[in-house]
């Protein structure tokens, strides 16, 4: 079976593969900073799957997709500046951004 | 049930508006009612405020009742033109009446109200008038009391309730204030409660009444049964008005009685046991053991009149059934109870020897001649003589205290003597009040209101024997006052510590009283009978030939003599021979079993003890028994058979609900802590879980999608 690769398919390949990197990193790393930078990975390939499929899209005269995007950023900026925020005061309070050690809020 | 029915008695002649002191006249008692309330709150301390708060609401109280007692006379001098036309409008319209509607029950309707007539006009002004003197004369006696307060909070208390129970107009009214009455005189007899005598009195005065109490209540349950309303003026539809009285005298209720005069007796006994009539009369002696202010106005000028004021009030009742001049059988009983409590308690009287306890003795007897009064007379009688002896009986109370405030709380009259020269002013006025009590012809109030009653046993028909009792009585009386007056002012001091006079503030409320226990004879002569007449409903005129009715002169000179004699006798026995304490008495030496027997008041309280108060003891003893045994043992079974049960119930709580509980709950303890591993608090492990199940997710919708 043949496939052919349309603009698409391309871009949403770009956001997997964005996704997944921005997966492994939040996972695999220990650091806090790298963890979130990671998410913002993961939420840029949303961003950019709500793009492509805009453009791609039965209605891409309305600017629909972009304002929806516009609006993610915006809201990730808020949530990076929350979550780096968090990090700071953890960092203050325990000498570390290690994630394995911040495990208090357990059951 | 708010709804009010200013009610009017003037249904013939038309409708002038209601005075407003009628609307007001509430206000008379609820003044002193509140003013003590006022007072129980307040600290002990507060003597001037204390005194003050309670004087004030009393001048209050009285000048009411002066605007009353006028409005009564303006009222009645205006009906008197109106009743030249028609009698019987002037005999409806006498009373003026407010009545509310307190209680409805189905269709029957318990009523509350206050009349204004001549009868309750005359005696709120004596209530109040007496009551603000001696409240004053107690600024000064009970000066060094440490419950001052308290003492002037009972005193309102008492004045209120007095005054309510004059101006009640439902039988109701009145004997909700007839026991509040009851109850302060047995807080102010036990009012040193510290010493036993006084707490003993005070539950005596209390039980004994409550006989009396009970009857009345009877009488006036089956009144409301039968006339079907308590009030007892209501423009023709009252309860002792003619309708419902000539109902009553149709029913029978036994023993050739009927329901009128079987209702009649009933409230006679609520009477006799609050005016100290002979068989319920033992009270009121021990009495005494209150403050002396509390004698004076609870049990010789107010209370114990109220039992005469209460068949005053009700005489239509009383005198229902009577053909024209006649007596009936209730008037009759009154008129025999009376004579003998005259004569019986003037007898125990001539050998008390405590100065109190003898103007007790002599206040039971002169309740006797107002019953007596009453029941031969008719209302003016008894009233009139309730008046004047309201006055001088309150003077010689007050002049006792005076007299044992100055002998330094000394009340045996063997211990006195000599004081009038060191008591000038209580000597005079105790003189004037003696006097007065004696029956001195002319001069005083005492004889005109005797005389009246003694004209009205003479004109007796059914018996001669009750005036030539109230006659000897009378003797008596001039003789056991002559006795206590030789005693305790005359002859030489035989005390231990030398007397003093009072301070003003005990003398003045002697001399006003004093003035009036002279002055109150002049309304009531027979020349000028103004306070008949007023009770009556006739107009009155100054006549001289008053005097020249048949046999009244004679009558007049009779009574004379026999007050002469009895001073005579006394001041021959007595007078200036200051015996030494121990020495027996005069009559003693001359009858020692006759005096013996008076002097443990002919064993009245031996006899009771011995009967009634021992037939108590072995029922109390009885149901001592029964409780103990019987109760009690029916008790400790059903304890013990409910504590057997609780054993078991015991038993299966610990074994079975317990067990099963605590299993719950270890379950649920395990569970929990298998779910609380998950949460490791490791925000990576929550993410890996996240993804490997978007993971899933996918391939399940992956896998599902396929086509």
């Amino acid at each position: 079976m043949t496939s052919q690769v349309t603009p698409l398919a391309g871009y949403l390949l770009v956001a997997a593969l964005l996704f997944s990197i921005g997966l492994a990193g939040a996972l695999t790393r220990r650091n806090a900073i790298l963890v979130l930078i990671g998410i913002e990975l993961m939420l840029n390939a949303a961003n950019l799957n709500l793009i492509a499929f805009w453009r791609y899209g039965p209605h891409p005269e309305a600017l629909t997709g972009m304002m929806f995007a516009i609006f993610s950023i915006a809201v990730a900026a808020a949530e990076a500046a929350v979550g780096l925020g968090l990090v700071i005061q953890i960092y203050r309070h325990a000498k570390t951004t290690d994630l394995d050690q911040m495990n208090r809020m357990k059951g | 049930m708010q709804e009010q029915l200013y009610q009017f008695n003037l249904a013939s002649i038309g409708t002038p508006p209601q005075a407003l002191i009628v609307r007001w006249l509430w206000l008379i008692p609820a003044i002193p009612i509140v003013t003590s309330g006022v007072l129980a709150l307040l600290k002990q301390p507060r003597q001037r405020l204390s005194a003050g708060l309670a004087i004030g609401s009393l001048s209050l109280s009285l000048l009411l009742s002066l605007i009353a007692f006028v409005h009564v006379l303006n009222y009645r001098a205006m009906m008197l033109g109106i009743s030249q036309i028609d009698h019987y409008a002037f005999n409806t319209a006498a009373h003026e009446t407010v009545n509310l509607s307190w209680i409805q029950v189905g269709s029957a309707s318990v009523d509350l109200g206050w009349v204004l007539d001549p009868l309750s006009a005359v005696m709120l002004v004596m209530v109040s008038f007496v009551g603000l003197l001696i409240f004053i004369y107690s600024t000064g006696y009970m000066a060094h009391d440490e419950n001052y307060t308290r003492f002037f909070c009972f005193l309102s208390l008492f004045a209120g309730a007095m005054l309510g129970v004059v101006i009640s107009n439902s039988l109701l009214l009145l004997f909700m204030c007839w026991e509040i009455v009851g109850l302060t005189s047995y807080l102010l007899i036990g009012f040193w409660y510290q010493k036993p005598a006084a707490a003993a009195a005070a539950k005596k005065a209390f039980l004994t009444t409550r006989i009396g109490d009970l009857f009345f209540l009877l009488g006036i349950v089956w009144l409301f049964a039968q006339a079907g309303t308590l009030v007892l003026y209501k423009g023709g539809g009252g309860a002792i008005e003619p309708t419902a009285l000539a109902g009553l005298l149709s029913q029978h209720a036994g023993l050739g009685l009927s329901a009128a005069t079987a209702i009649g007796l009933l409230i006679f006994a609520g009477a006799v046991g609050k005016s100290g009539q002979f068989p319920l009369h033992v009270w009121l002696p021990d009495a005494m053991e209150g403050p002396t202010p509390v004698s004076a106005l609870i049990h010789a000028a107010t209370m114990v009149a109220a039992g005469v004021y209460l068949i005053a009030r009700v005489y239509p009742l009383m005198q229902a059934g009577a053909l024209a001049g006649g007596s009936t059988t209730a008037l009759t009983v009154i008129t025999w109870v009376g004579a003998f409590t005259a004569v019986f308690a003037a007898l125990i009287a001539v050998a008390q020897d405590d100065i109190k306890r003898i103007l007790a003795y002599s206040t039971v007897s002169q309740l006797g001649y107002m019953m007596a009064g009453l029941g031969l007379g008719g209302v003016a009688v008894g009233m009139f003589h309730l008046i004047t002896h309201a006055f001088f009986k309150a003077l010689l109370f007050l002049g006792a205290g005076s007299v044992i405030h100055g002998c330094h709380e000394e009340q045996d009259i063997r211990r006195m003597g000599g004081l009038r020269a060191v008591m000038p002013l209580t000597f005079a006025t105790y003189a004037i009040g003696m006097l007065a009590l004696c029956g001195f012809p002319l001069l005083f109030s005492g004889f005109w209101s005797k005389d009246g009653i003694l004209e009205a046993a003479v004109k007796w028909h059914p018996s001669i024997a009750p005036f030539i009792m109230l006659v000897f009585g009378a003797l008596l009386t001039a003789f056991y006052m002559t006795r206590q007056v030789a005693y305790v002012f005359l002859g030489k001091w035989r005390g231990d510590k030398p007397a003093h006079e009072s301070p003003a503030v005990i003398t003045v409320p002697l001399a006003i009283l004093a003035f009036f226990a002279i002055a109150l004879g002049a309304i009531g002569t027979p020349a000028w009978p103004w306070f008949r007449a007023f009770l009556d409903g006739r107009a009155v005129a100054f006549d001289m030939r008053g005097f020249a009715e048949p046999g009244l002169l004679t009558l007049m000179c009779l009574s004379t003599v026999v007050v002469f004699a009895g001073l005579g006798v006394g001041q021959e026995l007595y007078g200036n021979k200051s015996p030494s304490p121990e020495a027996p008495d005069r009559l003693e030496q001359l009858a020692p079993h006759v005096w013996g027997w008076l002097r443990d008041r002919l064993y009245v309280d031996e006899f009771y003890a011995a009967t009634v108060i021992a037939f108590y003891g072995w029922w109390a003893r009885v149901s001592d028994w029964l409780d103990r045994r019987v109760w009690g043992g029916l008790v400790a079974g059903v304890t013990w058979a409910f504590g057997l049960w609780a054993r078991l119930i015991r038993f299966l709580d610990t074994n079975v609900v317990d067990g099963s509980f605590d299993k719950g709950c270890e379950e649920l303890n395990v569970g929990g802590g298998l779910l609380a591993r998950l949460q490791s608090g490791r925000v990576q492990t929550y993410l890996r879980i996240l993804a490997l199940s978007v993971a899933a997710l996918a391939v399940i919708l992956i896998w599902s999608s396929r086509p």
